[in-house]
């Protein structure tokens, strides 16, 4: 059967190799065919890479496809990459590997302020443009950031609501997404002073991390209302966190009882607001939020800016945008989606 | 096909065939095959994928498996007696953590480095000792330390990460050997696998290694100390993973309690891939090494014909399982080949 067993050897070796090659080589066609970014087409290098913090997350998926849109528009060439998981290195091999491919522009959604920091900065000495959008890098690692709203703007209004809701006194709590969040973490000090200055029967009570993950937002969403049975409200300014809240609380005895607001998203918190657990939440409109990021990358490529404060760039259908501090550009005021206006909203 | 599974169970060994030539042995060997499979991927990938024939391919590539490599060194002579670490990656968490916190309270960076080190070297211990004076299992001891040791990280540096290194460190950590494209980081992976070769294979050490894998029994009779080895490749372990948790800080700039999750996870697939048995008792410096270099070679010429990371841990792990199928099937063959023609005619036989 096997007569020859060193041919065979060495056939299984080969086999086993042919096999590494063969998947390579299949997977390198379909790179090619799904064309990558060529610097080298004579006009301007409108290949423009989106690297959410990770892949198969609904927030980024209408964020990125809002700069699908945009980049359809001007005639670029869009691809989104990114990390299974959101560690703070995860992004660094994609950036370097944007960085070998030579796109003309990277919007990412940075998973660490630092760790992304020097792979960014060897994208923009070979000629890469770079934004981010969502969560900022250090300001030096970039070219522009595109910020969805500001952090007083976010955390006002989560305050106003919630204080709207609970009748301007009471104990609350609030559920974010991970201790390290950039976002977050610069929403609930603001969030904290206001508090103290604008609302002082309001207490904060408890801050709790849902790390950004369904299941452990809602234990501990569980936790926390057994470990104060007094809680008047949750803010959840993640809208992973504000989704599990609301799903616990819809099937809890403190479904109407205890107020929920936050950050979310029209899809995931229809239910909730139709069936009464949650009033009303705020967000801005991610798929704008990538829109923008789209057209302010354009504008770097171009020319037209270099990101410095006062520049105006064309942003599509949204109109015209001026670069502010620290080369900052913002989307405008957070919105506030309730019962009367949430059929409107589709993402 | 009873024979087949057979030839699965742990207790079926190959050994080198000493009957044929050097250079025939060592060409049918598993770490040829591994390397063969490497260069290939590099050949094809370099023709085929746009971008990938730069030698700035060669310096990223480098920098991400870096970590890869310097902890498969011990983790192979772990895997070679029999055992296995699955805390390394929360000790390079531990040490990114320690030497951060350490600066930024003032300590200077190579002090707190230092002391990186003996805590790395402490975690190992305390999975030693666990392991071989309480005499618990090193997968039931690690996983649990793991799951520690990353809970250390976290709490020690809360919601904080420390990214105030000296420009000096972290350039370092990503310079090239003079004007090549090779990063510096290799050169002490280079001193540390040369290391590692010798212990493993020219010293009685080795041997006992070895030994262990194959029978601790027996080893023990014949007078290897099994515990006191066992006990100093943890340690070694611990003080590499906290080598790589002081790159890996330097390189991202950035000393957090989640650096390096899942790490250990990469190490193993490139350990079992370079052809070290997860039974024990078999296995080279070499082959990790080149298992590494596949694993990190694949995923940087995926990614650059822009396939996503779920295809390229679909493809990776896929890679794995084959190797491991791969070396019980020849293991197999081997067993035909040392008690040729009978059992298959009887069993031919049998079945007509």
């Amino acid at each position: 059967m096997f007569g020859n067993t060193r041919k065979a050897r060495v056939g299984a070796f080969a086999a086993l190799a042919v096999s590494v090659a063969l998947v390579a080589t299949g997977c390198a066609e379909t790179g090619d065919d799904s064309g990558s970014g060529d610097a080298g087409s004579g006009d301007a290098n409108y290949a423009i890479t989106f690297l959410p913090k990770n892949l198969g997350n609904a927030y980024f998926d209408t964020s990125d496809a809002g700069g699908a849109d945009a980049i359809k528009e001007f005639g670029g060439t869009y691809a989104e990459v990114g990390p299974a998981e959101s560690g703070p290195d995860a992004q660094v091999s994609f950036i370097n590997t944007l960085t070998q491919q030579g796109v003309g522009g990277i919007v990412v959604s940075a998973n660490d302020p630092q760790a992304i920091c020097d792979a960014l900065n060897e994208a923009r000495d070979a000629g890469t443009k770079v934004v981010t959008f969502d969560s900022d890098t250090n300001p030096e690692c970039r070219d522009l950031f595109i910020n969805q709203a500001t952090a007083e703007g976010i955390a006002k209004v989560e305050v106003d609501l919630i204080a709207e809701q609970i009748g301007g006194a009471g104990k609350i709590a609030i559920l974010s997404s991970t201790p390290n969040a950039t976002n977050q973490n610069a929403w609930i000090e603001i969030m904290k002073t206001y508090l103290a200055s604008d609302y002082p029967d309001i207490e904060l009570v408890d801050t709790v991390y849902g790390t950004d993950d369904d299941q452990a937002s809602f234990d501990k969403t569980a936790a926390l209302l057994q470990t104060n049975p007094d809680l008047k409200g949750i803010i959840s300014p993640t809208t992973v966190g504000i989704t599990a809240a609301a799903r616990y609380l819809s099937t809890s005895e403190f479904k109407g009882k205890i107020a929920l607001t936050g950050l979310g998203t029209p899809n995931q918190m229809r239910d909730y607001v139709t069936d009464g657990t949650v009033t009303a939440f705020a967000l801005w409109n991610p798929a704008d939020l990538g829109y923008l990021a789209a057209y302010a990358a354009k504008a770097l490529i171009d020319g037209d800016i270099t990101g410095a404060e006062g520049d105006t760039f064309d942003g599509g259908k949204l109109g015209s945008f001026t670069v502010g501090e620290n080369g900052s550009v913002l989307l405008g005021d957070p919105f506030t989606f309730d019962k009367g206006n949430i059929g409107d909203f589709d993402f | 096909m009873t024979n087949f599974l057979q030839a699965l169970a742990p207790a079926t060994r190959t050994y080198r065939d000493h009957s044929q030539p050097l250079w025939r042995r060592i060409l049918l060997s598993r770490e040829a095959a591994v390397i063969g499979a490497v260069l290939l991927v590099i050949i094809v990938a370099s023709v085929s994928v746009r971008a990938f024939g730069k030698p700035i391919t060669a310096t990223y590539l480098l920098l991400d498996i870096a970590p890869i490599l310097l902890i498969a060194l011990p983790m192979t002579l772990i895997i070679i007696t029999g055992e296995i670490d699955l805390s390394v990656a929360s000790i390079v968490g531990l040490s990114s953590v320690t030497l951060g916190v350490l600066h930024s309270n003032g300590m200077p960076i190579e002090a707190a480095a230092v002391v990186a080190l003996i805590v790395g070297a402490i975690a190992g211990a305390l999975n030693g000792f666990l392991i071989t004076i309480v005499g618990l299992p090193s997968l039931a001891v690690t996983i649990g330390t793991l799951a520690l040791y990353r809970g250390l990280a976290v709490g020690l540096l809360g919601t904080k990460a420390v990214t105030e290194f000296s420009e000096f460190w972290t350039s370092l950590a990503k310079s090239k050997i003079g004007a090549s494209a090779i990063p510096s980081v290799v050169i002490p992976i280079v001193i540390l696998a040369v290391i590692f070769g010798v212990l493993l294979h020219l010293t009685p050490f080795g041997r006992g290694v070895y030994a262990i894998g194959l029978s601790a029994e027996a080893a023990r009779f014949s007078g290897i100390h099994v515990e006191r080895t066992k006990f100093t490749l943890f340690m070694l372990s611990g003080l590499v993973s906290a080598l790589a948790g002081i790159y890996y800080t330097l390189r991202f700039s950035s000393a957090r309690g989640d650096n390096a999750t899942g790490l250990e996870l990469s190490v193993i697939a490139a350990v079992l891939l370079g052809g070290v048995s997860i039974f024990g008792g078999r296995g080279s410096t070499l082959g990790p090494i080149a298992g590494a270099a596949l694993i990190g070679v694949l995923a940087s010429a995926l990614r650059l014909a822009n396939v996503t990371s779920d295809v390229i841990n679909i493809i990776t792990g896929t890679l794995l399982v084959a190797s491991v199928v791969a070396t019980s099937f020849l293991a197999w063959l081997h067993t035909k080949r040392i008690r040729p023609g009978k059992k298959t005619e009887t069993l031919v036989a049998a079945k007509g």
